[in-house]
């Protein structure tokens, strides 16, 4: 039984929407609800997160029913790897400028496929920062140093 | 006539020398894309919008259209020459298309196909002149009862009619609608789901969302299912049609035009369902069926035409009431509303030059693209040689760079990451996105019609139904459920989508 939920897509579709009405319930039950006449800031949330939990519990237990099986693999290397990658665009633009960022968002991001080649990735790297330093920096003029002094 | 002078006046605002260079870089940008697999025009498009920010909403609109229209003409191009849809309103055109290459015509199966896209181009430019003003008109007379209704029925007919789960759509509705409260209520001041962070007081930028499921999520999911496939590239040989193809094709490109144009109005319905019901037409009504699926040219002129039809008259809804019918559009939607433009229907008479001059654009993007694409056909087939594992990573610095320009802040990228694994996860549970998109950009506007409303009827909820507009919209919309929901129809509506 634990082992077929695992797989099931519907049931944790359901779970999430479910997580999340409820998750936005209790974070809207502070914000005043007001009257139908004049509503508060919590009544739309509310009306929403409740309809969420019921499409939640449907989707749930209709899973049950049907057993539906999660398809693919969880890539879990790309799945970790790809956000990381953007996280430390976003780090570095503000510590080190712009090339150090690219850089590693290319090689980081390239990192995320199975197929990574060193050489390739490299040059990929070279061709990647003069396109886009010539296309937003000097094309565009955006406004970021290319490497940042400290 | 007045039809005509707007449409001058459309030429001479998208004839400037600015708009033109626009429009040519969002059709190259959307051929581009539409022959890549592994990105389609709304990642794109999501990525690019940031960028516009320095142009004129025109031109940005101008732009952000031909990638739009432009990946329709791109996604045939791999259809018909590697069997390979770029794009899912493809897929039908493989059918007969990649048959034609086989049989050493893929010339005449290309030129068609353009020929129809553009005929069915030309029809939408038409169509929207004349109906355009004449909608936007009748909207200004909604208040805010019509226009909740309305946004009630937009969302509930693009969650089902759209492919995939009903149900799990219209909860990617409510969802959406829920990201949207996030941030500062206009009303009382109150910070909603901020969590005291300060970067979320205004809300979650659309553009973060969507980059982040669209772009993102997709690509986590394409690396874990790598799919390896040999590319038979096709010789492409004489472009030009003879004259039985031409006798052939000229009725279901001319149905194909009407059906899309049709199907291009209705919310949710992508221009996937526009091409396959045009197929299916044209081997019903046609005197030999059993030569569809053996290349022929009718399979391909009719779904063409449906699909770019259906993709031009996608901005009807759009840009004449403020609602968006498709992912697609909800991203144009955004995109007007950070230029600052208020979407609805004052939009063409206080900016007329956007409203005139983007729909006269779109027919001369679809010439350009008749034109430049025949010749242009082996540089894009040669791109597709470019392996999925050096694509990826250009798309990932775009869309950071795009993100981190919103507001130089890096907050924003952190979003988008966790965007990225949110929208992974959603596709992991077959939730489909795109509802939950139109919803986001359509929540706050809704809520602030919800609330007007019903200041207006003090609180009398009976307002939607006693006002005739909001009634018709509330009865199409509890028809449109019900017959969906009809066990008949739910059968053949999975026969065509799934």
């Amino acid at each position: 039984m634990k082992l077929e939920l695992q797989n099931n897509r519907d049931f944790w579709a359901g779970m999430m929407f479910l997580g999340t009405g409820v998750g936005a319930m209790i974070v809207a039950r502070h914000y005043p609800f007001g009257t139908t006449l004049s509503m508060g800031p919590g009544y739309f949330p509310m009306v929403l997160g409740g309809m969420l939990v019921v499409f939640g519990a449907f989707i749930l237990l209709r899973g049950l029913r049907k057993k539906e099986k999660i398809q693919g693999s969880w890539s879990l290397r790309a799945l970790i790897i790809l956000p990381l990658s953007v996280l430390g665009f976003g780090t570095l633009m503000n510590l080190a400028g712009f090339i150090p960022a690219l850089a590693a968002v290319v090689v980081l991001s390239a990192a995320s496929s199975r197929e990574f080649k060193f050489k390739e990735v490299l040059l990929l790297t070279l061709f990647l920062g003069v396109l886009s330093a010539a296309m937003f920096i000097w094309g565009l003029g955006l406004p970021y140093p290319l490497i940042k002094k400290f | 006539m007045e039809i005509f002078q707007n449409l001058i006046f459309g030429f001479s605002v998208a004839l400037s020398l600015q708009n033109l260079f626009y429009c040519f870089l969002g059709c190259l940008l959307g051929t581009l894309i539409g022959v890549l697999p592994g990105i389609g025009p709304l990642a794109t498009i999501a990525m690019l919008t940031p960028i516009t920010f320095s142009i004129s909403p025109v031109a940005a609109l101008i732009m952000l259209a031909g990638i739009y229209y432009g990946a329709q003409y791109g996604g045939s191009t791999t259809a018909i020459l590697v069997n390979l849809p770029g794009e899912t309103s493809a897929v039908v055109t493989c059918l007969d298309g990649y048959q034609m290459a086989r049989q050493g015509r893929a010339g005449p199966a290309l030129a068609i196909a353009a020929i129809g896209s553009f005929f069915a181009g030309t029809v939408c430019t038409l169509i929207i002149a004349m109906f355009g003003p004449a909608i936007a008109e009748l909207a200004l007379e909604f208040g805010p009862a019509e226009y909740f209704s309305l946004m009630l029925m937009g969302l509930v007919a693009a969650a089902m009619l759209a492919h995939g789960d009903m149900v799990k759509s219209l909860a990617m509705v409510v969802m959406g609608l829920l990201l949207g409260t996030v941030g500062t209520d206009v009303n009382s001041g109150w910070r909603r789901f901020s969590f005291d962070i300060a970067e979320l007081a205004d809300g979650i930028g659309f553009v973060v969302v969507a980059v982040g499921v669209f772009a993102l999520g997709e690509i986590v999911a394409n690396l874990g299912d790598s799919k390896k496939s040999a590319v038979f590239v096709a010789k492409v040989g004489g472009l030009f049609p003879t004259s039985d193809d031409l006798k052939r094709s000229s009725g279901p490109i001319i149905r194909g035009a009407l059906l899309g144009a049709f199907f291009g109005v209705l919310p949710g319905t992508g221009p996937a369902i526009a091409s396959f019901s045009s197929y299916m037409i044209e081997k019903k009504i046609s005197k030999d069926p059993s030569r569809f699926g053996h290349g022929a040219i009718e399979g391909v002129a009719g779904p063409e035409s449906a699909n770019n039809a259906d993709a031009q008259c996608k901005f009807i809804p759009m840009l004449t009431l403020g609602i968006p019918a498709s992912g697609t559009m909800a991203l144009m939607l955004g995109a007007l509303m950070i230029h600052g433009i208020a979407p609805g229907p004052t939009v063409m008479t206080q900016r007329p030059d956007l409203f005139w001059g983007l729909i006269v654009s779109m027919w001369i993007g679809n010439l350009m693209l008749l034109v430049l694409n025949l010749p242009l056909i082996g540089i894009w087939t040669s791109l597709l040689k470019v392996p999925y594992r050096m694509l990826f990573p250009a798309i990932i610095v775009f869309s950071c760079i795009g993100i981190y320009s919103l507001n130089n802040n890096p907050f924003e990228l952190y979003l988008t990451a966790l965007f990225g694994i949110i929208g992974f996860m959603w596709m992991k549970f077959a939730c489909p996105p795109a509802p939950m998109l139109l919803g986001f950009v359509l929540g706050p506007m809704m809520e602030e019609n919800l609330r007007r409303a019903l200041l207006m009827s003090r609180g009398d909820p009976m307002v939607f139904l006693t006002q005739p507009i909001s009634l018709g919209f509330v009865i199409a919309t509890v028809l449109i459920v019900v017959v969906m929901m009809a066990p008949a129809l739910r059968k053949r509506r999975g026969d065509i989508t799934g």
